[in-house]
């Protein structure tokens, strides 16, 4: 099988909505969209940001504009007002997000 | 008719010349500067507590006088800001002695508020209204701990009012982000409360303006091949029937691309069917981003549909104290060192009496960053320990940020950075999203002149 990096099709951003985050990824073109959708399941997401105690993650497609949204649910330590984390916001999500490996079929 | 709207501001402490640069380089209709994040209030609430006349975003001020040359060489340059936080008149009566000393005393200042909830919460809760919890349910009679603030968000109508009544500045308190741009567009163009896919429209445009350079290139992966020193902050070109164009500045750096709007069309969402404001319910997967012009980007389709009759309240209430310290440790053995000298540190505090209700260790660059991808490199040769506390007693979380000092002499070889260790103490304001009926909101606007505000 072989492997490419989210970032060779895609660009993504994150940020946070109370305890949950949400990471916005836009393909740079129609054939990465198509990829997107087939392999970037809320199940691998959700398995990627184990870490984070992501259990709970919500995948909405937006085709118009090769982009999918995905919410993660009580990811983000109790939120921007009470997280212990350096990052209390999520606002790396996307970047990590980014070095994810993803199939590709012939 | 094209009305320009820019962003100067995506938040409280975004950067102070963006204002006076976007303004200087580009003409513009309205200049909007967004300042409340979902807990800035708490933290206004609280200077206000300690003096009645303040609470309000104070950068404002200072970019309100780097204005002055601008708003007296462009007539029709008008500000819409939500600078006005938990104190707009206060706020509103600072802008205007700015504004009469500066010779311009005749300028009309539009103050929105009646977002704050907090004076009228047992009122409220007498009404019927719960204020459950979004996230648990729980009715807000259930919280034991103080509140600190409330505020409900508000729409687009009382800005657009303001400006009917012929304010050149609007300051208001608690609004929604998009709303700043969406009362400016239904004002020039007359639309109707109920023209939803016009409001749904230019709620895009103020959504993809609203964190100022992020849609310019600020935030991107491209970075490389830009100069975001010189970023130049977004301009919303809206038509009459809401179709809108992103741009910025000619000349300055940073870029506007398909890519640039759609990352920041998805930022920060929920559900893209239902982007919910208090002026449309707008459904963002009819949305289409087409590049047009260098740097000039259009935006068209929204399709919105009635708003809900209840409005977001954002709720803080007072959670007990946090602090954070850090260490910088070097050498090969640095993670294990690191490990060590939070091991000495947590049990230090066990010894003096003190366990704590929420704890964390971090081992900044060597991958904490995002727990769980990264394992630290085998070579790393130095690492940043940072260890944080929460809890209800102050003198608890006063105690720990006391314990990293003293490792300069006790601890192991190869540690540096007591000086800056110490962490402040801080009061934690946690976050209880809930809504409001509309129904028990009538904001309105007050308009005068600078010279009758100061």
């Amino acid at each position: 099988m072989n492997m490419i990096r989210l970032s060779d099709v895609a660009v993504a951003r994150s940020g946070d909505k109370g305890n949950h985050a949400n990471i916005g990824v836009v393909a740079l073109n129609r054939a990465g969209y198509e990829l997107l959708v087939r392999e970037l399941t809320a199940e691998r997401v959700a398995a990627y940001f184990q870490g984070l105690g992501a259990v709970r993650v919500e995948r909405f497609e937006m085709p118009h504009v090769d982009g999918l949204n995905f919410l993660l649910y009580d990811v983000l330590d109790g939120g921007a007002s009470r997280s212990l984390r350096t990052d209390t916001q999520g606002k790396l999500l996307g970047t990590a997000l980014m070095e994810l490996e993803l199939p590709v079929s012939r | 008719m094209t009305i320009r709207i820019g962003n100067g501001a995506g938040f409280w402490g975004d950067n102070l010349d963006a204002p006076r640069r976007l303004v200087e380089t580009s003409r513009l209709d309205y200049l909007t500067l967004e300042y409340l994040a979902e807990l800035t209030l708490s933290i206004l609430a609280r200077l206000r507590e300690k003096d009645p006349s303040a609470g309000y975003a104070h950068d404002f001020l200072s970019v309100l006088k780097s204005l002055v040359p601008a708003l007296k060489a462009q007539p029709q340059l008008k500000i819409v800001t939500n600078a006005g936080g938990m104190n707009p008149t206060s706020c509103a009566q600072a802008a205007a002695k700015i504004l009469a000393e500066a010779g311009l005393g005749d300028t009309m200042i539009g103050v929105v508020s009646g977002d704050d909830l907090l004076p009228r919460l047992a009122e409220l809760q007498q009404a019927g209204c719960r204020f459950e919890n979004l996230d648990d349910g729980r009715p807000l009679a259930d919280l034991q701990q103080p509140i600190v603030s409330a505020n409900a968000y508000l729409g687009a109508q009382p800005i657009a009012e303001a400006l009917g009544q012929g304010a050149r500045i609007v300051i208001t308190g608690r609004v929604a982000d998009a709303s700043l741009t969406v009362g400016p567009a239904v004002h020039e163009f007359g639309w109707s409360w109920t023209d939803w896919n016009k409001l749904a429209a230019a709620s895009v445009a103020g959504h993809l303006i609203e964190c100022g350079a992020q849609a310019t290139g600020g935030y991107s992966h491209g970075w490389h091949a830009l100069d975001l020193a010189e970023v130049g902050y977004p301009i919303a070109e809206i038509e009459g029937d809401g179709s809108t164009a992103i741009t910025k500045p000619q000349g300055s750096g940073g870029k506007v691309s398909r890519d640039t709007v759609r990352s920041q069309l998805l930022y920060e969402i929920g559900d893209p069917r239902h982007y919910l404001t208090p002026d449309v319910d707008c459904d963002f997967t009819t949305v289409h981003v087409d590049d047009d012009l260098t740097d000039h980007v259009r935006v068209h389709g929204a399709h919105g549909t009635a708003a809900p009759d209840t409005l977001k309240v954002s709720l803080a209430y007072r959670d007990g104290f946090m602090a954070d310290g850090r260490l910088l440790v070097y050498g090969h053995d640095c993670v294990a060192k690191a490990y060590e000298c939070a091991r000495i540190i947590w049990a230090k505090l066990r010894d003096a009496g003190f366990e704590y209700s929420r704890s964390h260790v971090e081992l900044l660059g060597a991958g904490s960053g995002v727990p769980g991808l990264h394992k630290p490199p085998a070579d790393l040769h130095e690492v940043f320990l940072r260890l944080a506390v929460h809890d209800p007693r102050r003198e608890a979380v006063e105690r720990f940020t006391r314990e990293f000092a003293p490792l300069a002499t006790s601890g192991p070889a190869g540690l540096a950075g007591y000086t800056q260790a110490r962490g402040e103490v801080r009061p934690v304001f946690a976050y209880w999203p809930t809504l409001v009926p509309r129904k028990f909101l009538t904001p309105t606007p007050t308009v005068h002149t600078a010279k009758e505000w100061a």
